[in-house]
């Protein structure tokens, strides 16, 4: 990210995650969601599969320590509303997840705090986890902008709906300053609004 | 071509077209609970930015809160200082707070139409998915991350892109034994768990029609487990008589008004719609889940699915939920043994989902080695239920009987699954660990389902039960 919020390209390393449907209660389990601050997060992420797991979890794998970009498959992120969950991600170092698809909530989650997430045809995803897995020290590159993805000597050309693309390209993604220009527009509905304002009298 | 709610309300709240293309949408009503909303009033006080309407947010405590225990300062040290936190919040902020002390306390999902606050063509927004309950009364509803929960209360708004719309009509009626609950997980089973990404739930046909407002929020409810972030039932008579003399609802002198207003936003009987789906309210049979999301669910009388049956990554999906479940492909899931029953949450614990639990827990005796308890959705529904006796029935059939909260859907206070228990749950979600234990088995089905699985230590068709 640059000083001025924008965020054009990501690169770094990347780490697998593998499964369709991974929910945010998988992502971050509940119980740090007793925490008033998302500061201490990061280590937790993925906890619960990765003791299960036994230190075979990619997040526990040395090969894809620091990496920076998280390749899921189908439906990533459903579930839960829970902020905690793309906010551990962030405090583990990702700055960027590439999937086949993205649970909605998850989705605007992920690009209120800065991090884009972009599809790839399911092929193209077992393509590019199966790279990754072979070579972890793959140099990937994500181009905000124009979609794409290089990994190695490999291209893919990503999707990112415009308007997300246009948000992180202009350094806009955290909606806020944008949304408290408005002050006057935000009064006019207000007051037209006649839950709030009155009922007509009839 | 006329137009459905969702274009009215959305029109209706409508800032502006923001650069990016999203709607700045104006927020009516904004819910907060004491889990998600902590950072968002500090990121707030960071930025020294005020609480722009104050009178348009309402907070309780329902997440983390315990159900068996009321003394403060709680025994568990998190729990306390979340509490304390919120009542910082809201004392600072001048934002109505519902917490124990005002009888009207509860999962912010039931509090909220239950005094009124959620009214027709709102919009709608509180940090937590199941925000789509409240389209039951023809909002516009949906959860909001903690950076919109900041953004809502200093601006009343939030950028969001319009979904499209989806109108899924269930014709003809349900069958004995057959609940709101079994509609949506037939629904979820149907389209899948992400097939309602970017659409809203428009639910309409005979089947909504005669349903009791708790029956539309528990499907609305359950939206977002489809993965639609709103959904809703076009306001009716039904609606307007259950809001008639609530707290928060327009007095008898504007009911007349605002009823005007409510029926105008409903959808036009010649609306356009981006998809529709039909569904034969006869078909839907009592549903259970028997994996990992609430897609993985069947009829109470059909068999567990195999790996076999599908390719690539799905039979992964399948053959990674039976490991998790312990369940054996091709068994039937009635006669599944149960550990725990649990009766509440969001989806399942209004007024009339006690009544239709302690109809079939009645005269039953749940079995030593099962432990089962009804966690009541409000304080409100908790009195009601208990000047009805329904406290007694419960208490007489084996179950614990709680205070207003949370509890075991989520597993935040000291309700847990322990180990790889199962659990007949009428809560939402059947994800890997949701329930306090990274290796318990939750089965979602409905609340007379829960009472006939407690009752039975297993689970059983409620219409073999109760009905005959
Ligand atoms: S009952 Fe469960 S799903 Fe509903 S708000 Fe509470 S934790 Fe969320």
């Amino acid at each position: 990210m640059s000083d001025d919020g924008r965020i054009t390209h990501v690169a770094g390393t990347g780490v697998p995650v593998r499964g369709n449907d991974i929910d945010t209660d998988r992502i971050i389990p509940a119980r740090y969601l007793r925490e008033i601050t998302f500061e201490t997060l990061g280590p937790h992420a993925f906890e619960d599969e990765r003791r299960q797991l036994n230190g075979k979890h990619p997040f526990d794998d040395a090969r894809f320590t620091g990496a920076s970009v998280l390749v899921v498959n189908r439906n990533f992120g459903s579930g839960s509303s829970r902020e905690h969950a793309p906010q551990a991600l962030m405090r583990r170092g990702i700055k960027a997840i590439v999937g086949e698809s993205f649970a909605e909530i998850f989705f605007g989650n992920c690009t209120t705090i800065g991090i884009p997430c972009l599809t790839l045809p399911a092929t193209q995803i077992e393509s590019l986890q199966s790279l990754i897995e072979e070579e972890p020290e793959t140099a990937l590159e994500i181009d905000v902008g124009s979609g794409t993805i290089t990994a190695g000597q490999a291209a893919y050309q990503a999707e990112l709906p415009a308007s997300v693309r246009e948000a992180f390209v202009s350094g806009e993604w955290d909606a806020l300053s944008s949304l408290l220009e408005s002050n006057d527009a935000i009064s006019a509905v207000h007051d037209r609004l006649p839950y709030i304002t009155g009922w007509p009298a009839r | 071509m006329g137009q459905t709610l969702l274009d009215k309300v959305w029109d209706a709240h409508s800032v502006r077209e923001l650069p990016n293309g999203q709607t700045q949408l104006f927020i009516g009503l904004h819910l907060v609970h004491e889990v998600t909303s902590p950072q968002a009033f500090q990121m707030l006080a960071e930025r020294g930015l005020a609480v722009r309407y104050p009178d348009r947010t309402f907070a309780t405590v329902d997440h983390i809160i315990p159900t068996d225990e009321s003394t403060r300062p709680y025994v568990d040290g998190m729990a306390e200082q979340m509490f304390v936190a919120i009542e910082q919040n809201v004392e600072q902020t001048g934002i109505p707070f519902f917490d124990r002390s005002t009888g009207r306390q509860g999962i912010v999902h039931v509090i909220g139409p239950e005094l009124g606050l959620t009214q027709p063509g709102m919009t709608i927004a509180c940090g937590d998915s199941h925000t789509s309950t409240h389209g039951a009364f023809g909002a516009i509803a949906f959860g909001i991350g903690t950076s919109q929960v900041r953004d809502v209360l200093a601006t009343q708004t939030i950028s969001v892109a319009k979904p499209q719309c989806r109108r899924i009509s269930v014709s003809g009626k349900l069958a004995d034994g057959v609940f709101a609950k079994d509609v949506i997980l037939a629904i979820i089973g149907r389209l899948g768990v992400q097939g309602g990404v970017g659409y809203a739930y428009e639910y309409a046909g005979d089947v909504f029609d005669a349903m009791s407002m708790d029956e539309r929020m528990t499907v609305c409810n359950m939206s977002i487990e489809g993965g639609a972030r709103v959904g809703y039932v076009n306001p009716d008579e039904t609606a307007y008589a259950y809001l008639q003399g609530r707290e928060y609802a327009p007095n008898d002198a504007d009911f007349d008004s605002a009823r005007q207003w409510w029926t105008d936003v409903a959808s036009d009987a010649d609306a356009a719609f981006d998809d529709r789906v039909d569904i034969e309210g006869e078909s839907i049979a009592p549903m259970v889940t028997w994996g990992v999301n609430p897609g993985q669910v069947l009829g109470v009388d059909d068999l567990i699915p195999s790996p076999d049956d599908v390719e690539g990554l799905e039979r992964r999906s399948i053959q990674d939920a039976l490991d998790h479940m312990k369940l054996t492909p091709g068994a039937p899931i009635a006669g599944t043994p149960i550990d725990v029953a649990f009766v509440g949450s969001c989806t399942n614990s209004r007024i009339s989902d006690l009544r239709e639990a302690a109809r079939v827990a009645e005269g039953g005796r749940v079995p030593a080695h099962v432990k089962a308890l009804v966690v009541p959705g409000s304080q409100q529904v908790k009195t009601e239920a208990e000047a009805e006796g329904l406290d007694d029935v419960f208490r007489a059939a084996g179950f614990e009987w709680r205070d207003a909260g949370c509890s075991m859907c989520l597993a935040m206070n000291p309700d847990k699954l322990v180990n790889d228990q199962v659990c007949a749950s009428s809560s939402n979600r059947n994800f890997k660990g949701r329930q306090g234990s990274p290796l318990g088995r939750t089965l979602l089905m409905s609340p007379a389902m829960v009472a006939a699985a407690a009752v039975a230590g297993e689970v059983t068709d409620v219409r073999a039960m109760a009905m005959g």
